[in-house]
């Protein structure tokens, strides 16, 4: 306990040198209320202690950060369309090098390509792929709220198991919402042989270390962050954090990293909770518990079970 | 508003964090209110802020910045307090 305590202090210790520090992501951005992203790219950009360049995929980031005339951003910002954040951002990474032989640029330039849903395991993952394939010294960060949210909540292949979406809905055709499991992205990409970890607002050290180590590697990096969405997920404004913590908790959202083809869990939770405690407070789930879903519940629950099991099994081995 | 012939060529925005000059704290229905007795300084309200709206001088919280704050109660759930009590309270907007 005397540790733990001790360990939380330093983190606030750092923390407090942090908050003097400049926040390159401006208020006064359109984002909802109580929106997980913001939060997300501010950690982001506050483990990032070099000079960024920035693109942004369209998705709900993108299009509440520079409405005409305004733009949240501190860094240099390219707006990219849904589907090439990742193949603009290499392009202007590998100009940046050409000018860095030339002397015409300063060495240590970092490039982040923020990316939802939508525009990272759908739209973009084609040019991602491409992106971490060919090596770019970039970071791709994912920031998943789980459905095309900036459009109006249609389903994409980060929508979970039995999740009610626009283009998903829960009804008297088909009572269980989203039949399909979610693409494990984070995965795809540690297969890409480059550092991939999957990460969580709610647990911000794991997340900022994880950032700050993806910059000391060279090449293409790629981080996946939970993003709670309180209008597609159809809960309070205040429960985003709450939220984020609860899919760790439930090993919903577990938290591990892939380095050399090694995965590693970084964070074990004391206690696994059931799914429940993540699912049950969101009104996208709402329909798994009427009568006549449980058959939904029970697969959900095994499908966590089993990812985390062979999470840790690969853990072990690799230790 | 600007006319479409005034705008940058490319619609580009040469003004870094120009989104400060659009206040977002009229999207408020309830605002967090910070009782100083109970904050033990943990700085979570300003980590866990999506709006940028906890006001930090010197590595110290000292308020809010209504300007921004939109409301949605994420400072007052993630306060730890001093012996149970929060240090952060919403209260409706208007009382």
């Amino acid at each position: 306990m005397e540790t733990r305590e001790l360990l939380k202090w330093s983190a606030q210790v750092k923390l407090r040198e942090k908050s003097k520090q400049e926040v390159r992501f401006e208020h006064g951005h359109r984002m909802c209320a109580g929106c997980g992203a913001p939060t997300v790219v501010k950690m982001v950009l506050m483990a990032t202690e070099y000079p960024v360049v920035v693109s942004n995929a369209t998705g709900c980031l993108e299009v509440s950060t520079c409405i005409q005339d305004y733009t949240a951003w501190k860094t240099p910002w390219i707006h990219t369309a849904f589907e090439n954040a990742a193949a603009t951002l290499s392009g202007v990474e590998t100009m940046y090098r050409a000018l860095l032989k030339k002397g015409k640029m300063p060495e240590n330039v970092k490039f982040i390509a923020f990316g939802g849903d939508g525009g990272t395991y759908d739209i973009g993952l084609q040019s991602l792929s491409g992106a971490m394939e060919r090596g770019h010294d970039m970071l791709y960060v994912c920031y998943d709220n789980g459905a095309y949210m900036n459009t109006g909540i249609q389903r994409s292949s980060a929508t979970p198991l039995g999740a009610d979406t626009t283009t998903s809905p829960a009804g008297s055709a088909n009572p269980a919402g989203k039949l399909q499991v979610r693409k494990d992205l984070t995965r795809i990409m540690g297969a890409h042989g480059i550092y991939a970890a999957q990460a969580s607002p709610s647990h911000w050290l794991d997340l900022m270390t994880k950032v700050k180590k993806a910059h000391q590697i060279k090449g293409a990096k790629f981080i996946n962050i939970i993003a709670p969405c309180n209008r597609g997920w159809r809960t309070a404004t205040d429960n985003s954090i709450e939220l984020s913590r609860l899919a760790v908790e439930t090993c919903y959202w577990p938290l591990y990293e892939i380095e050399d083809g090694k995965l590693k869990v970084t964070v074990v939770p004391e206690e696994k909770k059931p799914a429940d405690m993540f699912f049950k407070p969101q009104g996208r789930f709402k329909h798994l518990y009427s009568p006549g879903n449980e058959g939904m519940l029970q697969r959900i629950q095994a499908e966590i079970d089993r990812t985390w099991e062979r999470l840790l099994k690969e853990s072990e081995q690799a230790c | 508003m600007k006319k479409w012939t005034e705008l940058v060529p490319g619609a580009v925005v040469l003004e870094a964090g120009s989104s400060a000059r659009f206040k977002t704290g009229s999207w408020r229905t309830f605002r967090p209110v910070w009782l100083q007795e109970n904050c033990i300084q943990c700085l979570m309200c300003w980590l866990y802020c999506p709006d940028m709206a906890v006001k930090v001088v010197d590595g110290k919280m000292t308020g809010f910045d209504y300007d921004y704050c939109k409301g949605c109660g994420v400072c007052a759930k993630e306060c730890p307090g001093k012996q149970g009590k929060k240090a952060i309270v919403m209260e409706p907007e208007g009382k």
